[in-house]
């Protein structure tokens, strides 16, 4: 993506259920809210002025719990449900002013569509379903046949032409259902819960191979999910639906950072954070002195903060090991500098370095664990206690919560599996 | 007797009405009824030339086909007892007032579902007409039908076709509403138009239920035999009729037997193909 070119652009699209359409509008206008319009009017708001670009070849999530309207939002961009108001652009053209015979047009060339329910043909044979799209084109046979298995390819249904969809598995029929929506070669994908009826490891394994197919692909997919896990998982941008309104558009890292809605802040809470800790996580603030300085400063401080040893750095907070209080003040009688007397052999680990795997270093070192970054910089310290309390689950010690929740999330569902 | 409302007119305005329509429609009528009375006796005359044997293990083959060998087992055997009490003519004078009867049934009442699946208004129009012909008494119909169609098979496959036509236009209707919700949203993403959607999705999915409604309508037709007698129609019924008003016991059971027996061939035949077409379940 070089370039961002928006390929589709929903414009104030309003979707009202009921009688009294126009007289809902206006008071979506005014700022009524859902519930007191279905108290005036009757009708019941499905989508409240939705507003968004997607960008060609970008997988955008709109992301909401069951009835805040995001599937009646993404069926209004091909029209299975007509918008009450609003304007949907496909490449800059207005769909919702489209004829019947235009908007066929569009339903043919530009958009397919993957369904939760996969929606196959049960009377078809898995090629058959697949070359549908092109069947009703008056594709000759044996180039819609050519297309259909190319899909198929893609989605490793290779062999599995001739059974019936019944005969395949869930996940082997959501196969279908997106070689059927890849077999016409339209450039964008609507994707309605496409995953959400398949196991979740069967759901994990379809959605890296959507995101691989994507590599080569290039669509512009607009997939719809209620699973905030998936949405960041694969979307390159996300919207948030509450109540038929959008409440946040972004992409998966601003949406954990700075979560705009309840469900995310919840989300973000509920992560597993004992396997995504770090050492970062938990360190304390390192009490140091300079190598320049002399012993006394060091005891001094060492004094001052009621500690037994301190750790002696460089100009450049690189760490070059430890003091300890009977050295220095033996240094000092003896009159040496602090070169002299540095312990080098100082248990350090890296930032990065998780929590459970330092528990048996931190619980048997004489002075805290020293934490570095990759150049031996020192970042902090990890105090036993500190260490111990998070593992058990006590937050208090962790220095940034908010911020650990939030990193904790986003590698959870990079890594999945760590 | 003489309330303070007075009675309305109901009967005169049907007689008037009937007597226009005989009038008016005369070509129209007579048109109807020769090409009717044609094939039904070239059913009756095409069926007559296979010799009876020939005829019961054809359609004992197509019994084991379309159903179970205990089915042709029976087809068999129900049918030599026909032909062996000496009802073989008459039964095949009922088989062809009925297949006519059903033939017209399909033709009609297909369409009609179709059309009343696809239209709101259609419907709401259809769903009465069908009640007030499934519950109007058969009889009342039949002496219109007289008027229209003389007396003999005609008026017989007629009133056969107005008893026996709603279940096909009801569960065309119901098979085509019941092809799930998604399916359909499925066919309209891709840009079907309507006629792409009816016959490549919702008609062969529909299929099974409008066979159920063709297989209910054949046993709706079968029914109809005796009273279709009563108009001078030939067949199984006409023997059963006159034993009715000879007091001929034996003689009614044993054409009464025959039709059970043609019925029950006919249902189970016409019961699996709709379902036996597709693969597994749904």
């Amino acid at each position: 993506m070089s370039e961002k070119n928006i390929k589709l652009s929903v414009k104030n699209v309003t979707k009202i259920f009921g009688k009294n359409p126009k007289k809902a509008i206006q008071l979506l206008k005014e700022g009524s809210s859902k519930g007191e319009i279905l108290k005036k009017t009757g009708s019941t708001v499905g989508v409240n002025q939705a507003a968004f670009d997607v960008y060609a070849g970008e997988i955008f999530v709109i992301m909401g719990l069951s009835g805040s309207g995001k599937s009646t939002l993404v069926r209004t961009i091909n029209r299975l449900i007509d918008p009450t108001a609003g304007e949907i652009l496909i490449d800059g053209k207005d769909i919702t002013k489209m004829k019947k015979d235009e908007l066929r047009d569009i339903r043919r060339k530009k958009i397919s569509m993957v369904f939760q329910k996969f929606a196959l043909f049960p009377h078809r044979t898995v090629l058959e379903n697949t070359e549908y799209g092109l069947e009703i084109q008056g594709i000759q046979k044996d180039k819609r046949k050519e297309s259909a298995i190319k899909a198929l390819k893609l989605v490793g249904l290779e062999g599995y032409e001739n059974q019936y969809p019944n005969q395949l598995s869930g996940g082997m029929q959501q196969r279908v259902g997106l070689a059927r929506a890849l077999a016409t070669d339209t450039d964008i994908l609507l994707m309605d819960e496409a995953f959400s009826a398949l196991d979740p490891l069967i759901r994990k394994d379809m959605q890296d191979e959507l995101l691989e197919l994507q590599n080569s692909m290039e669509k512009t997919i607009i997939f719809i999910t209620h699973d905030l896990d998936e949405a960041l998982r694969i979307g390159d941008r996300i919207a948030l639906m509450k109540d038929g309104e959008i409440v946040q558009i972004g992409t998966p890292e601003e949406i954990l950072m700075n979560p705009s809605n309840q469900y995310v802040e919840r989300f973000v809470e509920d992560v597993d954070l004992s396997k995504v800790l770090t050492a970062g996580h938990v360190m304390k603030r390192a009490e140091t002195v300079q190598v320049d300085k002399g012993p006394r400063v060091a005891l001094q401080l060492m004094k001052k903060l009621g500690i037994s040893s301190i750790y002696v750095v460089d100009k450049k907070q690189t760490l070059l090991g430890a003091i300890h209080a009977e050295v220095a003040k033996e240094a000092v009688e003896a009159g040496k500098g602090l070169h002299d007397i540095i312990d080098p052999n100082v248990q350090k680990v890296t930032s990065d370095t998780l929590l459970t795997d330092l528990f048996d270093q931190v619980s048997t070192a004489s002075i805290p664990v020293a934490a570095v970054d990759e150049n031996s910089r020192l970042l902090g310290i990890l105090v036993r206690g500190a260490v111990i309390g998070a593992l058990a689950g006590n937050n208090e010690t962790i220095n940034d919560i908010d911020q650990a929740r939030a990193e904790a999330a986003a590698s959870q569902l990079k890594g999945g599996n760590q | 007797m003489e309330g303070i409302i007075p009675k309305l007119p109901v009967s005169k305005w049907v007689d008037l009405f009937v007597d226009w329509l005989t009038v008016t429609f005369a070509a129209a009528f007579d048109g109807v009824s020769n090409g009717l009375e044609t094939i039904v006796e070239g059913i009756v005359t095409g069926l007559g030339y296979i010799p009876f044997y020939i005829f019961i293990i054809l359609l004992g083959l197509v019994a084991w086909k379309l159903s179970s060998k205990g089915i042709a087992l029976f087809t068999v055997i129900g049918l030599l007892l026909i032909e062996n009490l000496g009802y073989w003519e008459p039964m095949l004078e009922t088989l062809a007032l009925v297949l006519s009867a059903v033939f017209l049934s399909v033709i009609i009442g297909v369409p009609v579902g179709i059309w009343a699946s696809q239209n709101r208004t259609v419907k709401q129009i259809v769903t009465p007409v069908l009640d007030f012909m499934q519950t109007m008494p058969a009889f009342v119909y039949l002496i219109p039908a007289i008027f229209f169609f003389n007396i003999g098979i005609v008026p017989g496959v007629v009133a056969s076709v107005i008893f026996a036509v709603p279940p096909t236009i009801r569960l065309t209707i119901l098979g085509i509403h019941q092809v799930p919700a998604d399916i359909i949203e499925a066919t309209e993403s891709f840009g079907s138009t309507t006629g792409q959607r009816l016959i490549k999705v919702q008609l062969p999915l529909a299929m099974p239920t409008i066979m159920a409604g063709i297989n209910q309508s054949i046993m709706l037709a079968l029914s109809m035999v005796v009273i279709a007698s009563m108009v001078g129609a030939p067949g199984l019924g006409a023997d059963v009729y006159r034993a009715v008003t000879q007091i001929q016991i034996g003689k009614g059971f044993e054409a009464g037997l025959a039709i059970v027996v043609i019925a029950i061939v006919l249902d189970r035949i016409t019961q699996n193909i709709g379902v036996k077409k597709q693969g597994g379940n749904m």
